[in-house]
């Protein structure tokens, strides 16, 4: 009892304290997450001689240049790496989304023999790591000569399996009634599915192809395996070649133009999609 | 019924196709690689079957370092990481204002480009001719002595490589304990506080139990991911890792695959299928452990 009031007449006081304590750990956190934000942004407007002629770097710049970035764009191809990477983000996500649509809808929709089964092997393949299917498919691809063309990007890259899942589960919670009524009707399945199960579902769909235009966006490890001609690369291999070959690697200011045109995209795509993208990766996203 | 049988599976050819040839057929494949002896790329042939790809990797001195490195940041990095995203976490779910705007922020790593944000970081903690770099700046403020952490000794890159991996990660930590937290139902707070329970006991029997759940798929994840980490130290060391001393066993795989010293399957497959080896362990000792300390 006595410990009860020592800390009801404490409290206010050392709740104040604490708050303080907390927002001050918080706003540690944010700075340590927005420094390097801030730091590509004010190196990538100091011109070049400015960069290295400061031994101790400032912290801000009173004459902000945009030179970086016309070299980014003329010296180094990171045009063509952003357009790569457009081209390789929307194809990859359209077929995925064809792909995903279908096989979710024959699972939720369709009473079928061995759906069951089948639904647990689709499952059991969440379970296979990447690294394990890489060698063979780097294989494949070398093969079928589909090294540097984006045919060979795309093809391995479109099937998630945990998006079919997710799909799935979504268009199961539609009513039969809905089905048998639109039946009645005459519509045809496909009908069905494009006019009624897909609107429905429209959020999650919006939220699978955000993540995945997240994923494409930043992949690595498969453009850098199956390209090695510049006219094919990603913007992560691009930021790659460009460190290691791009402007002499003595041209920071420069290389983090780049860094920022490339960054600047998603992170726009976040802000706006902010509650759908948290809620996706929520339900069962990690950093790949 | 029949008819309306085979329109399923037509709706579903698409995906099984593309599983099969892309998922299914390379995991079988792989372990035959592995076991094919002195597989030559360029005329398809190998000599033999057997275990010499195992060894050849077990022996490698590159897939050792390689061992060594990935050991290293998986302890240090999943337990630092789940610890501060749990304090992140708890104190986001403390406060009312301003809570959505450091969501926000904290979650700005997660869609960022692993590759650019690295150059940041390379060129931060980098010590060049021209400068010393801001982070050797500051150490010498507190009057330690300059450190080159791209270029020098192996416990400086290390502790890059891992204070970047933390960066990288916190997100989806945070992310998921700040819904776990919140999920947590109020009455039992309500109750600790009408008993006087102390905020720091509420905690460890109360907030701990209820989220032990997730903290442990966090723990799970955690290792798996960091155990397949690859890219962060491509970002911060270039794509010469061997040569930096600071190579993965993804690392390694992918080395085998191709690049200068590439072009040996069947030794990538051999390593892939070990590392997935130590994972499945670890995986299941987590398991075991968290049988006595997880609460359903």
């Amino acid at each position: 009892m006595t410990n009860l009031n020592q800390v009801k007449i404490s409290s206010p006081n050392r709740g104040k304290i604490g708050k303080a304590i907390i927002y001050i750990f918080l706003g540690i956190w944010a700075i340590m997450v927005l420094f390097p934000f801030y730091w590509m942004l004010l190196t990538s407007v100091k011109s070049y001689s400015a960069y290295n002629s400061e031994y101790v770097p400032k912290l801000f710049t009173l004459s902000p240049t945009m030179e970086n970035y016309i070299s980014a764009f003329s010296a180094v191809p990171l045009g063509k790496y952003l357009a790569n990477t457009l081209i390789f983000t929307l194809s990859t996500t359209a077929f995925m989304l064809v792909v995903t649509v279908l096989a979710a809808a024959a699972f939720a929709r369709f009473n079928f023999r061995g759906r069951s089964i089948a639904f647990m092997l689709f499952l059991a393949l969440m379970m296979i790591p990447y690294e394990l299917v890489i060698v063979t498919n780097f294989v494949t691809i070398t093969n079928m000569d589909l090294r540097n063309t984006f045919l060979g990007l795309i093809l391995p890259s479109i099937t998630s399996v945990f998006y079919i899942y997710l799909l799935k589960e979504n268009f199961a919670q539609i009513p039969d009634e809905l089905y048998y009524a639109a039946k009645v009707d005459g519509t045809s399945d496909l009908k069905y599915l494009l006019k009624v199960m897909i609107p429905i579902c429209k959020p999650t769909i919006i939220t699978i192809i955000i993540l995945k235009v997240i994923e494409c966006w930043n992949l690595y490890v498969w453009p850098r395996l199956i390209t090695d001609d510049v006219n094919y690369f990603l913007v992560s291999n691009g930021i790659q070649e460009i460190r290691e070959s791009g402007f002499g690697r003595e041209n920071i200011p420069a290389m983090m133009a780049a860094v920022v045109v490339i960054s600047i995209p998603l992170i726009i795509l976040f802000l706006i999609f902010r509650k759908k993208v948290m809620a996706g990766v929520l339900h069962g996203g990690t950093k790949g | 019924m029949e008819k309306r049988n085979n329109k399923a599976w037509f709706y579903l050819l698409p995906a099984m196709l593309f599983l099969g040839f892309f998922m299914v057929y390379p995991l079988i494949d792989v372990f035959i690689y592995s076991l094919e002896e002195g597989y030559n790329s360029a005329s398809q042939t190998f000599f033999g079957v057997g275990s010499y790809n195992y060894s050849f990797v077990l022996h490698d001195p590159y897939f050792l370092q390689a061992v060594k490195n990935t050991f290293i940041l998986v302890i240090f990095t999943v337990p630092l990481s789940t610890g501060i995203a749990l304090l992140i976490s708890t104190g986001l779910n403390s406060i009312k204002a301003l809570k959505n705007l450091f969501q926000t922020i904290y979650f700005l790593p997660y869609v960022t480009n692993t590759l650019a944000v690295g150059l940041v970081f390379m060129i931060l903690f980098n010590k060049t001719e021209y400068t010393d770099g801001l982070v050797n700046l500051i150490i010498r403020m507190f009057g330690g002595n300059s450190i080159d952490f791209i270029d020098g000794p192996y416990w400086a890159k290390m502790f890059v490589l891992c204070f970047y991996t933390i960066w990288v990660v916190m997100p989806f930590k945070v992310l998921t304990l700040t819904s776990a937290l919140a999920s947590v139902n109020p009455q039992y707070y309500d109750a600790a506080k009408v008993d006087g329970t102390s905020k720091f006991r509420t905690f460890t029997k109360i907030t701990l139990p209820m989220i032990s759940p997730m903290l442990f798929y966090l723990i799970i994840t955690g290792f798996i991911g960091a155990f397949k980490a690859y890219s962060d130290a491509v970002a911060l060391f270039g794509t010469n890792l061997n040569a930096a001393e600071m190579n993965t066993i993804v690392g390694y795989i992918y080395d085998m695959l191709y690049g200068d010293s590439g072009g040996y399957p069947s030794f990538a497959s051999a390593a892939a299928i070990i590392l997935f080896a130590i994972v499945l362990t670890i995986t299941c000792i987590n398991s075991l452990i968290s049988k006595r300390y997880v609460h359903y």
